[in-house]
């Protein structure tokens, strides 16, 4: 039943919601595309000004940071590296872990199991003094795998993984069985395309994940090589900001913005799949 | 005035689909009306229509006198038992039943009562603490049954309430839903692609084919006296024989059949003989059929044959007859059980 | 469990063994060097470390500037679990209704989801600012707002930057929720029910608890932990170490002070609160809201 009163209020509704998710970044933008000096005397800018090549070429060519040795181009393709290595490594191992143990009969199932399970409990940011020393004995500091390894192994994706094929049926392994699949075969074969949902969402997910670590990467990387443009967020374009130039106000909202856009677009483009990943784990 | 009019009644989708073309019909207070067809006729979203959960594109559907396009759901007084039953999966079976006339701010001891005694009416009194997740399919849909009756609603819907249940279930739970419905004499529409479930159940039947009522009229009248090829095959198992012909000096003829037929002259007639109305002769005076399949039924005898110009044909047999796949048979059609249809118009032929 | 599975002396272990590698490395070391750290306390001339017993713990707990962030962790993960849980909802159960323009709301909401918190923090940060913060400029046309200098102003402040992307994850979950329930049991209580508002607290509502749950604990664990990205780059614990959370004093601390003893009890404190709403999660779904 269509009810005109409902509708209308549903829409008006929803069209405060999307106000107030877009124009907080709306404003970002059109205040990223004016110079210092309108920015500093007149506050933030509701409507597009001139310089959006000038200060987006400046913010992506320009080197910044302390030894200046590094772009944002540079530390936007660091935080992608991030972000994909992450989100790749977590949801392969993890889908192998769980098929472990959802598909094997073996004694140690249940205490293996129950052994990742508990590291829920210890997020990086509780054990983040430990975590860094052991990473700097190792010699992984300013190297990618440290900036990697560290946050792949989590029990989450385990856990939606162990969910999801305790939903396949039985009946997939019998008939993979009676054609004459091995252990190895079945999940290659049979239950990776059929994860297929899952794993998007499990990749967008950990994609997201990573590309924001924040503190990991400022804890991990003192070479600049090795920043990403989120840990990069508070460092960047301050530099001047209590000395006698403007503050580069302008910049710092290209920087925003540009940071933003690989995760939302990733996360725009594949939203059917996200959502149907997680109404698959729901179930 | 009927209990319920549907007056020119069309359903169209957002998307453009024609669900329901200018459908009318009347239904009596206290009758049990069954729409059938196959999957897609547009009988769900007929009842849909009646319930409330679908707005109507255009005409109209009264209630009791009243238009009720426009009124809530809820508001009409009817009550509907779903498919897949909708219980609601957090609530016991007592509030199950109850929630209905609890929103409708009836006092709680009227509740207690109408529970009980709906319950005792269902024999499910000993499961009213249990959640749904706890009940086996049958007491699911005695359950969605309560919930319908504790209302004690104008009308009575159901949407193939029994297609969930096994073979004998539904056998069972079908002849209580009669009894019941007659016992309270609630006007009733039941939804079906079931044609046994439909000619045993209604008063009157719908038979519905891609949004329109072929025919609506007692059990009795559709079986006898299809108005078209469709209803006359829907209904019936195993289904009605088809030949093509024409009719010429009231004889239909065709490859190899040829039955007195009392209409005018025509070609491209299409004559129907139901199974049962077909029988084997002795004599060798009949159509001549080599046997292709037999189904032994028990009570009956399903022979599939073919006659000489290639015509299948389907003959049932009461008779235990001895016939083995490959004989040859003769068969004779009962002159008096026979239908014809024009092929352009799928119609019945009138005198 | 699965009724087949499969047999083998092995091969369940090449299967298991990278997830176990790393965990072991970098998540029991660590664990285990923590462990270490709390009960022992660095002697005097920095030679080694020397059993400690709980002192460590005594002098977390005693020091009053801890008990000051547990209460406003609370708070705080109290406050974000609020807000964007009921908008993330509301939202949801509206995007869920419209019948024009369903798939445009969904990816103009879903978005800020994507955004990283110190980004948000950043971008809040300007909103916030005395020189151009719109937020600021009205807030402080209203009763006089200055979050540098009061605790709740300061707290309105984190708790708007917090809630704002959250928000957008919530309206994600519940939608997803919303679409598993069956459309057949919201048919019928169309026809029991006139009041939608009703329908909504006694079917719709119920039978999203398990989603509701869920994100129940992904938010207090964004509010315990993500926020630190938030906090360090908003107020950094302004007006004077109210608005710091127990990871961020934790780090903070560490850092500054480096004293690992106090680092360590500090964390153990927290994976004991993390476990405690483990399990109470734990507790609340095998009890309550399994239905089938």
């Amino acid at each position: 039943m269509i009810n005109r009163l409902t509708q209308m209020f549903a829409h008006f509704i929803l069209l405060l919601g999307v106000l107030l998710m877009v124009i907080p970044i709306w404003l970002a933008f059109t205040s990223s595309t004016h110079d210092n000096v309108t920015l500093i005397t007149e506050g933030m800018q509701w409507y597009p000004g001139p310089l959006f090549i000038e200060n987006y070429d400046e913010v992506l060519n320009e080197k910044g940071g302390f030894s200046e040795e590094i772009t944002a181009t540079g530390m936007l393709i660091n935080s992608f590296i991030m972000g994909l290595g992450i989100a790749t490594l977590k949801v392969i191992i993890s889908m192998m872990a769980a098929y472990s143990l959802v598909y094997f009969r073996f004694r140690l199932a249940t205490p293996i199991f129950w052994f990742i399970f508990i590291t829920l409990l210890v997020p990086l940011e509780v054990r983040i003094f430990p975590s860094y020393k052991i990473v700097s004995d190792i010699g992984l500091t300013n190297s990618y795998t440290g900036l990697v390894l560290p946050l792949v192994a989590s029990a989450t994706a385990v856990f939606f993984f162990r969910q999801f094929y305790k939903s396949v049926p039985d009946e997939l392994l019998e008939s993979a069985k009676l054609d004459g699949a091995n252990s190895w075969r079945f999940f290659i074969d049979f239950l990776v395309p059929l994860s297929k949902t899952m794993i998007a969402a499990m990749f967008i997910f950990m994609f997201v994940f990573g590309y924001s670590q924040y503190l990991w990467p400022l804890l991990m990387t003192t070479d600049e090589k090795y920043w990403t443009v989120v840990m990069g967020m508070k460092l960047i374009y301050v530099e001047l900001y209590e000395g006698v130039s403007l503050p580069r106000v302008g910049q710092r909202f290209a920087y925003i913005i540009l940071s933003i856009i690989p995760p939302v677009l990733i996360v725009v483009l594949l939203q059917r799949w996200f959502i149907k990943g997680l109404i698959q784990t729901e179930k | 005035m009927s209990f319920i009019n549907l007056k020119n009644v069309v359903k169209v989708y957002p998307d453009g689909t024609q669900a329901i073309l200018n459908s009318s019909l009347s239904i009596e207070k206290g009758e049990l009306v069954v729409f059938v067809g196959p999957s897609g006729c547009g009988k769900s979203t007929l009842l849909r229509m009646i319930a409330g959960l679908e707005d109507v594109t255009e005409g109209e559907i009264d209630l009791d006198g009243n238009r009720i396009n426009e009124i809530d759901p809820s508001e009409r007084d009817i009550a509907m038992v779903f498919q897949n039953y909708a219980l609601y999966p957090h609530m016991s079976v007592y509030n199950n039943i109850a929630y209905g006339l609890r929103s409708r701010g009836i006092k709680k001891l009227e509740i207690e009562a109408q529970v009980t005694n709906v319950s005792e009416l269902l024999q499910i009194g000993d499961l009213l603490s249990k959640k749904p997740g706890q009940l086996s399919g049958g007491q699911r849909q005695r359950v969605a049954m309560g919930r319908a009756i504790a209302r004690d609603p104008k009308v009575f819907l159901f949407d193939e309430p029994l297609s969930n249940l096994d073979a004998k279930l539904r056998v069972q739970v079908r002849l209580e839903i009669k009894k019941l419905q007659r016992k309270m004499g609630t006007t009733s529409i039941f939804v079906t692609h079931d044609q046994t479930e439909a000619m045993t159940l209604g008063d009157r039947l719908v038979v519905m084919n891609k949004g329109v009522m072929e025919q609506v009229g007692t059990p009795m009248e559709i079986y006898y006296h299809p108005k078209t090829k469709f209803v006359a095959e829907f209904i019936g198992t195993p289904s009605m024989n088809f030949i093509t012909g024409s009719i010429k000096d009231k004889t239909f003829k065709a490859s190899s059949f040829a039955v007195p037929a009392k209409y005018e002259d025509k070609d491209d007639v299409i004559l129907g003989v139901r199974p049962e109305d077909i029988s084997i002769t002795k004599a060798t005076t009949g159509v001549k059929c080599k046997v292709e399949l037999i189904e032994k039924l028990g009570s009956s005898t399903v022979i599939y044959c073919v006659d000489m110009k290639e015509n299948q044909l389907c003959v049932s047999t009461q008779s235990r007859a001895s016939v083995e796949v490959g004989d040859t048979i003769h068969i004779s059609t009962n002159n008096k059980a026979l239908h014809f249809f024009d092929r352009e118009t799928s119609k019945a032929l009138t005198k | 469990m699965k009724k087949v599975q499969f047999k083998s002396k092995y091969t369940q272990y090449i299967f298991l063994a990278p997830t176990l590698i790393i965990i072991s490395i970098f998540l029991y070391l660590p664990i285990v060097q923590t462990f270490r750290d709390a009960f022992t306390t660095q002697d005097a001339f920095g030679f080694g470390r020397f059993f400690a017993g709980w002192d460590n713990f005594k002098f977390v707990l005693s020091d009053p500037s801890y008990l000051v962030a547990l209460k406003f962790t609370f708070i705080y993960i109290f406050v974000i679990t609020v807000i964007s849980c009921s908008l993330g909802l509301l939202l949801a159960v509206q995007a869920n209704k419209v019948i024009h323009g369903k798939s445009a709301y969904k990816t103009l909401l879903i978005w800020p989801y994507a955004i990283a918190p110190a980004v948000v923090g950043v971008t809040a940060q300007y909103f916030f600012s005395e020189r151009f913060g719109i937020l600021y400029a009205l807030f402080n046309s209203l009763w006089g707002f200055d979050w540098t200098a009061n605790i709740f102003d300061a707290y309105i402040y984190l708790f708007i930057a917090g809630s704002w992307k959250q928000i957008s994850a919530n309206f994600i979950f519940f939608l997803a929720g919303l679409q598993t329930i069956q459309k057949s049991v919201i048919e019928a209580s169309l026809i029991d029910c006139r009041s939608s508002l009703r329908r909504f607290w006694t079917i719709t509502f119920p039978l999203l608890m398990p989603t509701t749950f869920f994100l129940v604990i992904i938010n207090i664990t964004y509010g315990f932990f993500d926020t630190f990205g938030i906090i360090d780059t908003t107020t950094i614990g302004a007006p004077s170490g109210e608005t710091k959370t127990l990871v961020y004093k934790a780090y903070i601390d560490g850092f500054r002070g480096l004293d690992l003893g106090a680092a360590g009890a500090q964390s153990i404190i927290m994976m004991l609160l993390v476990l405690i709403i483990t399990i109470i999660q734990f507790r609340y779904i095998e009890g309550r809201i399994h239905y089938n």
